[in-house]
């Protein structure tokens, strides 16, 4: 398809922003927008990825529209390419999840205008070739996302998010405004084209960096710009969840990657520190917080958090790599980073949806109150089982193989001559293993707690099964996660192109190993093999339950708990979230978090009923931006004052105002 | 030699993790039990459980869901899956590439998972005291073993458990500072994750400190003979593995020859053996941690490998 | 020099290291005493073979020394005057235990790259042992900054002072006259530490050193 056809695409989704702006009946609209959007997404997203596969030719498109001398610039590359096929995927499950979904959404009109507009801003900030088509779809992304995150706002809690989204976001595109006006510098040329000819004059990369890792790391929730993201990405409707955590934090990531691997030109050595130290808190900082939760979704958001964190610390690692002139390992490291950008997007919409289709079976989003839905809700129950062993990084699905390829770039750093990158990487090491056993128990306790065990309310108790829509997205999504995890050999073949246009070379082709192998530098060093592992596993435990069936005894006798000799019937005596954390909780705090415990336990003939109150803090949110809120009302309590003054003293400022700068005028020449 | 003779051995290889491993259990409670001057149960005991336990009906908690009846096996064949991908006494194995030491402790990883899903299934306070304690203790085992798994791939170059192994009986390896750090770590998460003294108490019921047990407490009959005998796996599964990177002596490659795998075998045996003796004495004069000091134990072991693959990132010669 | 040699000899100074690190984790203080005594133990033998390696008789006078003060005198001296004083119980670490490793694991990391980097040239052996030695140095510092208790500050204090004999042994070996008095003067040390340890104890009812802070009203 043609760089045009894509174009209409985006057009098209904006004319069904329009359509839903329309007065209709409800029930249509849903069907129309989201099966409209399920069309072109779908579309897009063939093309896409047949762009990456078959290696057509870049394609570049300039239209005459925006600012004059300018233009509005259009691009369509490799990298590109991935990022629309990851982004269009995410956008198709979505539309078709929500065709089930949505219907359950008492206030559509809330939705439906600002969905497919959120998916066609998304579209353009890959396809922007221009820092100012770049911009304003950045922009439109965030006003959409913002307007979505806003549509329950009768709901506590959701206006203080948007608020605290908008202005995050605000900030983080005046960062990158800023940092394309660096790049831009004397020459004054937006196009991205340009600004990349001229990469070797440029004097304030280090800035530039800084900028782009606040601008787009802000937006896909790096550590410590991520305090929004927990609140604005469970407010808004599930299948907008999924897509904002599972998408847009990826549009994000595309932002850095264009603009620092990219645009900026050769990394110095000194690049990926900060990005590894950022990357590498954020991990633990996210998978420790995430632990803390009970909201479902808040604990879905805090993974995000730290899954932006493992791909940074493989971005970060591919940069030391390529400034130190090693390209193999910078292959490496960035196939690491853009296959779990493809992961992450796979099983966060999965897990999204999933506490969606909860959303719809309870009404809640409360840990505490869910509880045995593996036996009322099967379907759902498997598939979130999938989502959650994918994203705990373990074999065979697919989030440990670009965990496992992270951790072979690591092993090759210590080739790296700085010893500064030498200090910092073994600890990045250390803090990535953490984080993925963090998140491992994050999930245990996720799925432990909703699926298994009792009831803990009778919502969860007469939950019944979602649609067929919502089943077949999250299942397609599980078999995904299953599939590339099972043959990641395909994917890293597939990746090869954007990352050979961005590092120069890429890895070797991995379809010449026997057995769908990977091998990331020689066979020697190290291998996987999914598939064997996948079907050594499957096949041992059908053999051993085979056999156990077949030859010793397959009697089973259901009866009530044993629990150890005294069971309890009430479903109160179980764990709950909390006491689940409660280990966790006390062994790390003070890492990012600080919870408090009291028990108020009343003394013996006391009739009063004991009391265990918990307090958690996030560290990030009281020290970093409580002193800036608190400094910005000083300010501004200070600045009142000048609403309550006479015409004559406002005349008086102003003509001081004027004379201060014909004098720095005066000075200055 | 050809495709079936290569096959012969890596079934060999599996059998050879899976059949001594009960008569490893068995052995340590017997020297323990000696150790205390007491007569013990005899060594075949653990084989005489396993046999009568899956004989017998099972008793399925009517709040179980069909994850409860199922991991027992999923449990079992990960970590059969993982053992069998250790060298026992032959390197160079015919699938010993398909998963490297990383990839083997994930595998780990997955039986953890699913064990303290399974122990959270039938909705009881002690399942849930087992898995939350377990995973917690995982949350610093698992790094833990990641930082010493760097260290000696950095030491050996490699990830392939084979490589590691032939590299160390290479003369080029030396007395290097970073393995025993890393001997010690490795031995102190291999207490930790198989529920040993002096994290847990693997003789233990009806004591709220108990961990592993905890976790399978509802389970019976086969899925209970599957969660014991995986249980008995994973211990021999880390025998292998120190005697495999830190004791590699009569591992012969593929091919060698029959009277090598022999002496292979029989070295194997051995070394089981000897580290059953050790095992039992540490844990006959140790006493028992309470939970909260078993983080900072096993967080030493974190701090061991972290300062190994430091020294190794450092210095290219220790 | 083979590199059997080296390996050796790097290995005990790795141990010195490794043993310096259980005594951070330590919180008994018998425990820490015995641990104390072994490290004495690993230093004396490492100076023994540096004496083989460098064939300087007189590090072997130094290896003797080692044992006889630091191995069995002072860890008897200071067994007797803990069980007097009583105080044979937990340590109190003023910081967490876990905080204070990653402390130390830092420490080492910034002995090896300050060492590697100042000593480009020297030979490799000494050059590691530096930095192994400027290890024991600060994670005996850290022992001192991060104990309360007076008698395992002085176990903090006597491990530093095992590091530094660890780097003059290193660096081709020092005058035994040095050495010698190095050795009494650690030993006057202790008679006048422990002397103290008894006043404090007398006046206070502790040998915490907390209290002392807060009878001059620095109580936190």
């Amino acid at each position: 398809m043609p760089l045009s056809g894509y174009l209409i695409g985006v057009a098209a989704l904006l004319l069904l922003t329009l359509a839903a702006l329309l007065p209709r009946p409800i029930r249509a609209g849903t069907v129309v927008i989201y099966g409209g959007s399920l069309g072109v997404t779908a579309v897009l997203f063939a093309s896409a990825l047949w762009q990456l596969l078959s290696g057509a030719d870049w394609m570049a498109l300039s239209l005459p529209l925006g600012i004059p001398w300018l233009g509005a610039n259009f691009r369509l590359d490799a990298l590109s390419a991935f990022i629309l096929a990851v982004v269009d995927f995410g956008a198709v499950a979505a539309s078709f999840y929500a065709l089930g979904y949505g219907r359950h959404e008492h206030e559509p009109e809330r939705v439906l205008p600002f969905y497919p507009a959120f998916l066609a801003a998304m579209n353009l900030v890959v396809l922007a070739d221009d820092a100012f088509v770049f911009l304003l779809s950045w922009e439109m992304m965030s006003l959409s996302s913002w307007a979505l995150v806003m549509s329950h706002h009768q709901v506590p809690g959701n206006a203080r998010a948007g608020f605290v989204y908008i202005v995050m976001a605000s900030i983080g595109t005046f960062a990158l405004l800023l940092a394309f006006g660096l790049m831009a510098g004397d020459v004054g040329d937006y196009a991205f084209s340009t600004m990349r000819a001229h990469a070797s004059e440029r004097t304030v990369t280090g800035v530039v960096l800084a900028l782009a890792l606040f601008g787009a790391g802000s937006k896909a929730g790096l550590a410590p710009f991520h305090v929004w993201l927990p609140l604005a990405h469970p407010a808004a409707p599930s299948h907008v969840s999924a897509l904002m955590s599972g998408v847009m934090t990826k549009v994000a990531v595309y932002g850095f990657l264009r603009i620092v691997f990219d645009i900026l030109g050769a990394p110095a050595w000194w690049w990926g520190l900060p990005v590894l130290a950022v990357g590498a808190i954020t991990a633990v900082i996210g998978a420790l917080l995430g632990l803390t939760q009970n909201d479902l979704k808040r604990v879905l958001a805090y993974s995000t958090i730290e899954n932006i964190g493992v791909i940074f610390i493989a971005l970060g690692l591919s940069l030391a790599f390529r400034a130190h002139g090693y390209g193999a390992a910078a292959a490496l490291a960035l196939t690491a980073a853009l296959f779990h950008v493809l992961n992450h997007s796979l099983f966060k919409s999965l897990l999204f949806f999933g506490s969606g289709a909860l959303l719809t079976a309870t009404g809640e989003r409360s840990l505490a109150r869910l509880g045995g839905l593996l036996n009322r809700m099967p379907m759902t129950g498997l598939f979130m089982l999938v989502g959650c062993v994918a994203i705990s990084a373990l074999p065979p699905f697919n989030g440990f193989v670009s965990e496992w390829l992270a951790f072979q770039a690591i092993l090759l750093s210590p080739v790296l001559s700085s010893w500064a990158l030498k200090l910092m990487i073994p600890a990045v090491g250390a803090m990535l293993a953490l984080a993925a056993a963090l998140a491992a128990a994050a999930y245990v306790r996720v799925f432990g707690i909703a699926f298994l065990g009792r009831p803990r309310s009778d919502a969860a108790r007469n939950a019944v099964e979602v649609d067929r829509f919502s089943l077949i997205a999250m299942g397609t999504l599980g078999v995904l996660c299953l599939l590339t995890g099972v043959l990641p050999g395909l994917v890293i073949d597939a990746l090869g192109p954007l990352v050979s246009q961005l590092i120069g070379t890429a890895m070797a082709n991995q379809s010449q190993l026997g057995w769908l192998a990977i091998a990331p530098i020689a066979e020697s060093r190290s291998s996987y093999d999914g598939l064997l592992v996948f079907l050594f596993i499957t096949t041992s435990a059908l053999m051993a339950a085979a056999i156990i069936h077949r030859f010793a005894s397959d009697v089973s006798r259901i009866a009530p708990p044993w629990d150890c000799g005294f069971p309890d019937p009430d479903s109160a005596t179980q764990y709950t979230p909390e006491s689940f954390a409660q280990p966790v909780r006390r062994v790390f705090s003070g890492l990012g978090f600080a919870a408090s415990e009291t028990v108020d336990m009343p003394r013996p003939g006391d009739q009063r009923p004991a009391r265990f109150e918990l307090r958690l803090k996030d560290l990030v949110w009281d020290y970093g931006y409580q002193p800036v809120v608190s400094t910005v009302f000083t300010i501004a309590d200070i600045l009142n004052r000048l609403q309550f003054l006479t015409i004559r003293q406002y005349l008086s400022l102003v003509f001081a105002a004027l004379v201060f700068l014909l004098l720095a005028l005066a000075i200055w020449t | 030699m050809n495709l079936f003779g290569n096959l012969t051995i890596q079934i060999l290889q599996m059998l050879l993790v899976l059949l001594p491993a009960p008569l490893l259990t068995g052995f340590i409670r017997k020297v323990k039990a000696r150790l205390l001057r007491k007569k013990g149960p005899p060594l075949l005991q653990p084989y005489r459980d396993i046999i009568k336990l899956v004989g017998k009906e099972a008793v399925v908690a009517d709040s179980a869901s069909w994850l409860f009846r199922a991991v027992p096996y999923l449990v079992f064949a990960a970590t059969w899956v993982a053992a069998a991908l250790v060298p026992t006494f032959a390197t160079g194995l015919l699938f010993s590439w398909s998963a490297d030491l990383i990839a083997i402790i994930a595998l780990l990883g997955s039986a953890r998972f699913f064990l303290a899903l399974a122990g959270m299934d039938v909705g009881t306070s002690f399942g849930g005291l087992g898995s939350s304690r377990e995973m917690m203790f995982a949350t610093l085992a698992e790094p833990a073993m990641i930082m010493i798994v760097f260290s000696l791939a950095l030491i050996a170059g490699s990830t392939q458990l084979s490589n590691v192994a032939e590299f160390m009986l290479s003369p080029a390896v030396g007395l290097r500072v970073s393995l025993a750090l890393g001997l010690i770590g490795l031995v102190i998460v291999a207490i930790a994750e198989n529920a040993r003294i002096p994290v847990d108490n693997p003789a233990t019921h009806l004591e709220l400190t108990m961990v592993h047990e905890a976790m399978v407490l509802e389970y019976s009959g086969r899925h209970l003979a599957m969660i014991e005998l995986s249980a008995e796996l994973k211990l021999s599964l880390y025998v292998s593995l120190i005697a495999c990177v830190f004791f590699p002596w009569g591992l012969a490659p593929v091919g060698a020859g029959i009277a090598p795998h022999l002496f292979g075998i029989a070295a194997y045996i051995g070394k089981l053996a000897v580290a059953g003796v050790a095992l039992a004495v540490f844990e006959t004069s140790i006493a028992k941690m309470r939970v909260f000091r078993v983080p900072d134990f096993i967080g030493v072991a974190l701090m061991l490998g972290l300062l190994a693959t430091l020294l190794r990132f450092m210095s290219g010669s220790l | 020099m083979g590199g059997l040699y080296f390996d050796i000899a790097h290995l005990f100074a790795g141990g010195l290291v490794l043993i310096s690190f259980i005594l951070l984790y330590q919180d008994r203080l018998y425990a820490l005493l015995n641990v104390f005594a072994l490290q004495a133990f690993v230093l004396a033998l490492s100076v023994a073979w540096q004496a083989y390696v460098q064939d300087a008789p007189h590090l072997y006078i130094t290896a003797g020394i080692t044992i006889a003060f630091k191995a069995i005198a002072i860890p008897v001296a200071l067994h007797r005057m803990v069980s007097r004083l009583g105080v044979h119980r937990e340590v109190e670490t003023v910081v967490r235990l876990v905080p204070t490793m990653l402390a130390g694991i830092a420490l080492v990391a910034l002995s090896m790259v300050v060492m590697l980097r100042v000593t480009g040239s020297a030979d490799p052996l000494a050059r590691e042992d530096l930095a192994f030695a400027l290890s024991v140095v600060l994670l005996g510092m850290l022992m001192m900054v991060t104990r309360s208790n007076a008698v395992s500050q002085v176990v903090g204090f006597m491990s530093l002072e095992n590091g530094l004999i660890l780097a003059a042994t290193g660096a081709k070996g020092m005058p035994l006259v040095v050495e010698i008095s190095v050795a009494f003067s650690i030993l006057i040390a202790l008679i006048v530490i422990g002397i103290f340890l008894f006043r404090i104890r007398e006046r206070f009812d502790s040998v915490d050193l907390q209290v002392l802070d807060d009878y001059r009203g620095e109580s936190r």
